[in-house]
């Protein structure tokens, strides 16, 4: 089967918000705990099919900051699932030494607690070599979060801009592609230093330049070209504060089943209709 | 009842194809689609309709087609504006406004002026609008006031964005729901922050095709959801 779809074109990253386990636990009569588990091995599964059809990334919503409002025992018991299943992962013959997988934790890594941070920290330490296949877990992660953290990121720059360029030892030139403009009017940087003048002028109503790349530089998400589909298991359809920049031109699928039930034919499904679709997608990618 | 309904309003064009027809009556269909869909949310008390007009990419397509759909901006809202104050409908819009013919912006400015205390029924128009952009351009803001010292770095978080966003026109800037028509499946581009929770709803139908039955599936949809923003039904 995958030797037929890969006569078409494979997207390059699949992005899935992974809902339903709990659901799928109460339906099958088994402890919450276990629909999450349940959810980890369809992961595993999923994970598989995709890189063994060629699809490069794979980005997962494992818990949103959000979801820190839940019942204590419960976002606890998530915390230790993600301790013992990143050590699962990194075990010798597992999926991340098979694939050549490189993992990166995407999020806000600083609300999670101090075992969690460490093995996510460890987790990418040990596989920043691999170039094969890469899986990007959003952990503690909203869309907004990771805005909020471009923007101050972006607002950093531009008011370190010619003073961090001047610690870096930058060319004049490029201290004043920072400032922008003609007339010396005032500058967006702390005081001058003699002779620099001319590099440090802008334009009052142009200051400061932000523009798009400025802030997709400071994603979080800049290590992975956008997501060619997003895939939202349980039937639900909304993106609930996931990649809200990076799907702008991402085709939403969202099948029914719960996250525990998905399965390789839902994955067949959404690339045929994906190759159907490609060549109206990159035209409509193209013109953005 | 969803407080604040956002539609991509999608396929005017392929629906004129399809009839043989030239772009502009698929347009012009389009307009009596809006048109209904503004009674309606007035009728059955929804707050806000913000409206995908014209993103940032139209203006790749063919010069003849924009300068046909400025023109028709321009008729419709003249047509309409003593309507909007009768029904009570307040006018917004956001995007790009510099790119717009200036005749357009002259009289967008005077329909949000003339309008503004209106309040039945907000209409919000997106366009020459790009949700990257809007996103953009409050982080300028944002930087301008960090520079001016009104604001610190630590002090940037989501409220300040959101008020930096071109819809904090908007009593309620975040749609409850989001209506694309003619089957497509992405947001392209559209109010990326403020969609972050909401329920988006994909209709077969193409935009000139859509009227109140297709709205009240939509609604029906919607009602049948259950909306958790992360955390656990009770």
């Amino acid at each position: 089967m995958f030797s037929i779809l890969s006569v078409g074109p494979i997207p390059e990253h699949i992005a899935f918000i992974m809902d339903g386990n709990r659901r799928f636990a109460k339906k099958q009569h088994l402890l919450e705990g276990d629909g999450h588990k349940a959810g980890y091995e369809s992961l595993l599964s999923i994970l598989t099919y995709c890189y063994e059809l060629g699809v490069k990334f794979a980005t997962v919503y494992a818990f949103s900051i959000e979801n820190f409002k839940r019942q204590p025992e419960e976002v606890q018991f998530l915390m230790d699932l993600m301790v013992e299943k990143i050590e699962d992962l990194l075990r010798e013959g597992g999926i991340i030494s098979k694939y050549g997988m490189r993992l990166y934790f995407i999020g806000n890594l600083g609300l999670l607690s101090e075992p969690v941070q460490d093995a996510a920290e460890k987790a990418m330490r040990a596989t920043a070599h691999n170039t094969r296949a890469v899986l990007l877990i959003c952990v503690a992660y909203t869309s907004c979060d990771e805005m909020v953290h471009a923007v101050q990121e972006s607002c950093q720059d531009k008011s370190d801009g010619p003073q961090a360029s001047r610690k870096n030892g930058f060319s004049s030139l490029e201290e004043s592609q920072i400032c922008n403009g003609a007339e010396p009017k005032s500058c967006l940087c702390s005081p001058l230093e003699e002779g620099e003048v001319e590099y440090h002028v802008e334009r009052e109503a142009d200051l400061p330049i932000i523009k798009i790349g400025d802030v997709e530089r400071h994603m979080y998400m800049s290590v992975a070209p956008d997501p060619d589909i997003v895939i939202r298991s349980s039937g639900e359809t909304r993106l609930s504060n996931f990649l809200l920049w990076q799907t702008a031109y991402s085709p939403l699928y969202a099948p029914a089943a719960l996250w525990p039930e998905i399965s390789v034919w839902h994955l067949i499904w959404v690339v045929l209709d994906y190759q159907r679709k490609y060549s109206y997608l990159q035209k409509k990618r193209k013109q953005s | 009842m969803p407080r604040h309904v956002a539609v991509i309003m999608d396929g005017s064009a392929r629906w004129a194809r399809r009839r043989g027809l030239p772009a502009s009556s698929g347009h012009e269909a389009g307009v009596r689609s809006l048109k209904e869909l503004v009674e309606l949310c007035g009728k059955w008390g929804i707050r806000i309709l913000t409206v995908f007009a014209f993103s940032s990419e139209n203006w790749s397509r063919p010069k003849a087609e924009v300068e046909f759909l400025m023109g028709l901006f321009e008729r419709v809202i003249e047509f309409e504006l003593q309507n909007f104050s009768r029904e009570g409908v307040r006018i917004s819009t956001i995007g790009d406004s510099s790119r717009l013919p200036k005749s357009l912006q002259k009289l967008l400015n005077k329909a949000e002026c003339s309008t503004k205390d209106n309040s039945r029924l907000h209409l919000v128009v997106a366009v020459s609008y790009s949700g990257k952009s809007d996103i953009a351009q409050a982080c300028k803001s944002i930087a301008h006031r960090v520079r001016d010292g009104l604001i610190q770095l630590e002090d940037i978080d989501e409220e300040l964005i959101e008020e930096e966003l071109a819809t904090s026109c908007c009593e309620f800037p975040c749609p409850d729901l989001l209506i694309r028509t003619s089957g497509e499946l992405r947001l392209s581009n559209f109010l990326l922050w403020q969609l972050a929770y909401a329920e988006l709803f994909f209709s077969e139908a193409l935009w000139p095709d859509f009227g109140k039955a297709e709205f009240v599936e939509a609604l029906r949809s919607f009602q049948q959801r259950l909306r958790r923003y992360g955390s656990r039904e009770s």
